[in-house]
Parts: C-alpha cells; sequence; structure tokens
C-alpha cells in the first residue's frame, strides 16, 4: 500500500451525488486486465468521445484540473459495484484524495487498502472549497493533522478512523496485523466447530 | 435485546481490535471469474496458503458467453479469467463450480440453492450483490479484491460493526406487485445512499408472506440503497427451502441447526438504528426512469418534472439522467418504446421469476423490433425451466433461451445492449453504460419486462 502524509493540488469539482464505481472504470476495462494502467481509463465514458478522442468538457480534461490529487465530489461516491479498479483507476490518473459528503461503504473501504484518503466534509465546505479552486487556488489535505486547508487558508478538520489512519500513514496492510492473532483464530474455530459444526 | 444482525455478528467476533473494529469470522467466501483466480494467486504470491479452503466455493459467472451452446472459448478474454481461477482453486483445494456442470451459475443463485449459505452464517464475497444472501438470515457482504485476499489468507476480516435499519413492509399486496416492485419503492422513498453504513433488516407481514426467492431479491437491491447487508429473518419457509440441499445440514445435524435458527429473529424490542415502514397499500409496479436506482416511478405514472427535486443539485442530476436516457421531465413512462428486454441476473433470474415471466406471454409474440434474452440464473435453475416447459414458450414468443451467467446485467462477457438503445432489464443497476456503453436501462420486474417486450413498449403487466 502507497502511505499517504499529505496532498496539495487545484481541488477538482466533480460535484454530481451518486457517481458510480461504473462510471468511474467500466468493466470492460478490468476483463483480464492487471491493477496497473488503468488511469488511461478512469471515467472513460465521460473522458472520451465515442471517437476515442478526449471530450474537452469534461473537467479533468481541462486546465489546471488535469492529473491533480484531489477530487471534490458529491453524496455517495463510489456507489455501487465492489470493483477495486475504481481505486486503482483514481490513483493511476494521480488521485490521492476525494473529499465528499459521504462514499459507498465499499468503495469507501477499499481506499484504505490502497492508499487513498476519502475524507468526508459536509457538501456545504465541499461547496466553499469548489468556489475557491483554481490555478492559484490550491488546497491541502494533511492526514497527520486531519485538515483540508481551503485555498482561502481556513483550515477544517475531519475525522477519520484512527485505525485506518495509522495504517495509510505507515501504508501497513491488514493481513499481518491480522496474523497477529492466529492463536485467537484457531481458538475461535474450534470453539464455533464446537458450538455450530454445521456452520 | 439485540437485533438478528447484532446477535449473528456477535457470534463471529474472533476478538475486538478496538476503536469500534472487530476481527470477524467468515464462514463461506464465494468466488468468481473476474476477481476469484487473482485473490487466490495473490495469497500464494504472499507465500500463504488459504486458510480454510472447505468454506470456500467458486463459480465462473461475470465474463462467460451466455449465447446458446456457448463453452469458456466463446469469449476468450473470460476465459483467462476462467484458466487463472481453474488452475488456483485446484492448487489451493478450493470447490470449483466449472462452466458446465450442473452447479455453475451466478454466484448469488448458486449459494442458497445449494444450501452454502445458512442462516446465522457470516459470507463475503467480491461482489457487492452479495447482500442477496441475507434472503436466507445470513450475514453476506460484498468486499473489494483487497479485502477479498485477506479474507482467503486468514479466514477473518477486520470490519467495523455497522449501523441497523429495519425496513417494516405491512399488508397485503396488490395483484401484479412482486418483491423488485417492493424493493424498487423502498430506494425511492428512501434513496440510494439511506443505507451507507447500515445493515438492513426486512421485516412486516408483506416479507413474513414471501417465498425465499422473493426475499433473496428483497435483498439483493439492499446495496443499491447503500446497505452492504441486507437481511430477512429465518422461519418455516426458509427451512422447507433449505431442507434438502446438497449443502444443507442433514440428520441430526440439521435438528440442532434448526433449534439454533429459531433462535436467531430480532427480539420483540430490539432497538434499531433507524426503523421505518411501508404499507403495501402504497406499492403498485415500478420501473426506473433514470440512472440511479432511486430515480423510479409507478409503472403506470410519469418521469417527474425538473421543479419536483428536493434542490437545484438534484435538479441538475435529474436533468442529466433524463438527458442520458432520451426521457423529457413529466413523460408517461407507459408507452415508451422499448428495444431490448434482459430477463435475467442475481435479482430476477430464478424458477419464480421465469414462470412470472412466462405467465404473461399468453402465446404472443415478441413485438417485432424487440430483442428479448432469458438468462436463467443457473444450471439447475435451467434444467427446472426445461423441465416446466418454460424455455419452448419463451422461444415461442421469440425470446432468446441462453446460458447461465450474469451477461446483460454487467456485459462484462462480451456481451452488451447498443448505444441509443432502451433497454427494460431484471436486473439490479440503471447506471450509465451498464449494460453497454450509451445503453439506457429501465429496471423492473420479470412480468414488467416480459409485456414490455410483447408490446414493444414499456407496459403495465396489470393492463
Amino acid at each position: 500500500m502507497t502511505p499517504f502524509s499529505s496532498v496539495t493540488g487545484p481541488a477538482a469539482p466533480l460535484l454530481a451525488a451518486n457517481v458510480d464505481t461504473d462510471v468511474i472504470i467500466p468493466i470492460q476495462a478490468l476483463v483480464g486486465t492487471g491493477k496497473d494502467g488503468l488511469g488511461g481509463q478512469a471515467f472513460a465514458r465521460l473522458r472520451y468521445r465515442a471517437d476515442g478522442t478526449e471530450n474537452p468538457d469534461f473537467l479533468l480534461n481541462q486546465q489546471p484540473w488535469r492529473g491533480t490529487p484531489i477530487l471534490l465530489a458529491g453524496e455517495n461516491f463510489g456507489c455501487g459495484s465492489s470493483r477495486e479498479g475504481a481505486v486503482w483507476a483514481l490513483m493511476g490518473m494521480g488521485v490521492r484524495c476525494v473529499i465528499a459528503p459521504s462514499f459507498g461503504d465499499i468503495f469507501h473501504a477499499n481506499c484504505f487498502q490502497n492508499g487513498l484518503l476519502p475524507v468526508r466534509l459536509p457538501m456545504e465546505a465541499i461547496r466553499r472549497i469548489a468556489a475557491l479552486s483554481g490555478a492559484n487556488g490550491l488546497t491541502t489535505v494533511d492526514l497527520e493533522r486531519r485538515v483540508v486547508i481551503a485555498p482561502d487558508g481556513e483550515a477544517i478538520p475531519f475525522e477519520v478512523d484512527s485505525r485506518k489512519r495509522e495504517a495509510l500513514l505507515e501504508g501497513l496492510d491488514d493481513i499481518a496485523l491480522t496474523l497477529r492473532h492466529a492463536e485467537s483464530i484457531a481458538a475461535f474455530r474450534d470453539r464455533a466447530q464446537t458450538e455450530r459444526p454445521w456452520q | 435485546m439485540p437485533t438478528m444482525f447484532d446477535r449473528i455478528w456477535d457470534r463471529h467476533v474472533v476478538t475486538t481490535l478496538g476503536d469500534g473494529w472487530d476481527l470477524l469470522w467468515l464462514d463461506r467466501i464465494l468466488l468468481h471469474d473476474l476477481s476469484g483466480g487473482r485473490a487466490l494467486r495473490e495469497v500464494a504470491e504472499r507465500g500463504l496458503r488459504v486458510a480454510e479452503p472447505s468454506r470456500v466455493f467458486a463459480t465462473p459467472d461475470h465474463a462467460v458467453s451466455s449465447a446458446p451452446g456457448r463453452t469458456a472459448a466463446t469469449f476468450p478474454r473470460g476465459a483467462q479469467l476462467l484458466d487463472s481461477l481453474r488452475r488456483n482453486c485446484a492448487e489451493q483445494g478450493v470447490r470449483l463450480f466449472d462452466l458446465g456442470t450442473r452447479e455453475n451459475g451466478i454466484v448469488h443463485v448458486v449459494a442458497p440453492e445449494q444450501g452454502i449459505v445458512l442462516p446465522g452464517a457470516t459470507l463475503a464475497c467480491g461482489d457487492s450483490h452479495t447482500c442477496t444472501n441475507g434472503g436466507v438470515g445470513a450475514v453476506a457482504f460484498g468486499i473489494g479484491s483487497s479485502e477479498l485476499t485477506q479474507a482467503l489468507a486468514t479466514n477473518c476480516l477486520p470490519q467495523r460493526r455497522p449501523g441497523t435499519f429495519r425496513i417494516r413492509f405491512e399488508g397485503t399486496r396488490a395483484p401484479g406487485v412482486t418483491a423488485k416492485d417492493i424493493i424498487l419503492h423502498a430506494i425511492g422513498r428512501f434513496g440510494a445512499a439511506a443505507g451507507t453504513g447500515m445493515a438492513l433488516e426486512y421485516a412486516g407481514s408483506a416479507v413474513r408472506a414471501m417465498s425465499v426467492e422473493e426475499r433473496l431479491t428483497l435483498c439483493n437491491l439492499s446495496i443499491e440503497m447503500g446497505a452492504r447487508v441486507g437481511m430477512v429473518a429465518p422461519d418455516d419457509t426458509t427451512f422447507q427451502y433449505l431442507a434438502g440441499r446438497s449443502f444443507s445440514p442433514k440428520g441430526a445435524l440439521w435438528d440442532r441447526a434448526l433449534a439454533d435458527w429459531r433462535g436467531l429473529p430480532s427480539d420483540p424490542d430490539a432497538r434499531f438504528t433507524r426503523d421505518e415502514t411501508i404499507s403495501m397499500a402504497d406499492v403498485a409496479p415500478q420501473i426506473t426512469w433514470g440512472t440511479s436506482p432511486e430515480q423510479v416511478a409507478p409503472i403506470n405514472g410519469s418521469v417527474p418534472t425538473l421543479e419536483q427535486a428536493r434542490s437545484p443539485a438534484e435538479s441538475e442530476a435529474w436533468r442529466a439522467a433524463l438527458d442520458y436516457m432520451g426521457l423529457e421531465p413529466g413523460q408517461k413512462l407507459a408507452g415508451t418504446k422499448v428495444d431490448w428486454v434482459f430477463i435475467g441476473s442475481c435479482t430476477n433470474s430464478r424458477i419464480e421469476d421465469l414462470r412470472a415471466a412466462a405467465a404473461v406471454l399468453g402465446g404472443r409474440k415478441r413485438a417485432e423490433h424487440v430483442t428479448a434474452w432469458v438468462v436463467p440464473g443457473s444450471e439447475a435453475v435451467k434444467a427446472q425451466a426445461e423441465a416446466e416447459g418454460l424455455h419452448r414458450l419463451f422461444l415461442d414468443a421469440g425470446f432468446e433461451w441462453r446460458e447461465p451467467g450474469c451477461a446483460l446485467c454487467v456485459a462484462a462477457n462480451g456481451e452488451s445492449v447498443p448505444p441509443g438503445a432502451r433497454s427494460v432489464s431484471t436486473s439490479n443497476r440503471n447506471f450509465v453504460g451498464r449494460q453497454g456503453t450509451g445503453s439506457r436501462t429501465h429496471l423492473a420486474s420479470p412480468a414488467t419486462a416480459a409485456r414490455s417486450a410483447l408490446e414493444g413498449a414499456i407496459t403495465d403487466p396489470r393492463a
């Protein structure tokens, strides 16, 4: 996992609600493709026209948003399919942090597995940041201090699960942490087998 | 006084991890072709083994052709995924329901059908519609690839306990109202994010009266309300459904299990984080008009006008959805011309769904301009339907009778609805491009889909 401490950039306002993971990465891009190289397919249906050329109307094809590490989003970002390719594709196009009022639960969990930071802020704060964002209006997201610094310098604190925060700061993986509980797991297994052998 | 969800969760906590996190034991892990092979390979690459291979079941469904007479080679890119799944299952000792064998099918159709998912169990799968399996009273949830690798390697997952959200459906349904209509209505009422961070429990007299297959449909769309988990308390209907299935407990073990399962339902005075009631008197057959399952209306109703939106942002979202769908604000839904009909998916591809669709055919043929597909959810469903002669009714009506798999629900198998074509689909997602780039999807019940194929337009199945 890629560690995360802080990022700075022009926060791109992609504020529609219910942006689903099918829109973030079409399933066809995930059939037989690895984790790498998905950046070019992120938001493919919005980013490219039918003839395969870039759609100049799509926000992330425009300056200063192209390649930004920070997305501002609407309610329920990343809803729908569990495909982790949505996170790989966003990271592949350089995104390290998405700020939204709420996230799809599975997408939210997938973000932390890969080093993409999902930040929950109220929609009004997101709109405030969006209004100030631009080539000279940079936003910083600081996980160490748990704060978003808006382009005007306003510091907006955010909450993040302390367990997930530490894992992200250190780039730690859950498997190693879980395997530390091998004895508890073995004991649980034996007990469950006795109590509910049909399970 | 615990809810059913909390009771089952508590039983599966291996150890608490602090800050509200638990290490949760998994009774079952399901794999499919799109992510299963890779997850197994990643376990091996870390120098680990699958911790509990006998608890893991794999079936190819996503990237397999549904063409009659298909083999793995019919869709070559999918064949590579299946090869990887086969190889890695063999290396790790994981049971595979391979293509063409009688247990094969869509993972969430197969698990209840084979008795793999049982009341009181925890189950995880790298697919968001894993919530379907909660229809028998299990805590079943979708996970991503990384969590799947962890689950296989440790048979556990660190999880944060969600809140609980009960929806009681009370009263008797009107004729022609199906489980699909009921859950679409609920999503329309509460919204696509209402269940975020929650485990849903569906209760009430209308749910008690449902078959297990209807309950699976109900739970299937939990994720479209944002909830990873949807459940229905197990009862005699559940037990009759599970008795005698391949992997259900037998003999004395069945009796012990049954005694345990009867104690699972939520206590009468259990407290839920959120509790809502929907009267069946308010629910008509539904059809979606937009690009989120929450954008839904009664089939005899209209697309809303933009003035009905609750905020400027919602108005903007509706306008974008209607532009994509090629619909006008305020227009009647019934009578809208349809090009494709898809009956299938883990939502609505079970034998009762196929019976319901066949029942509206009445010896008629599909409209000439409509392409209509029926994709049974599993080999078992297909065999049962053919034994009942349903396939003949579909074929006589000009529908295609195809091979089991996810097919046009997710369009990951080389099959798709063409750009601009309007599809009435029994699946679960009307997202932009879901059934193929530029495809326009209306979600509805099997009866509505079949009837719309006959008329060549969106049609109320009761009309």
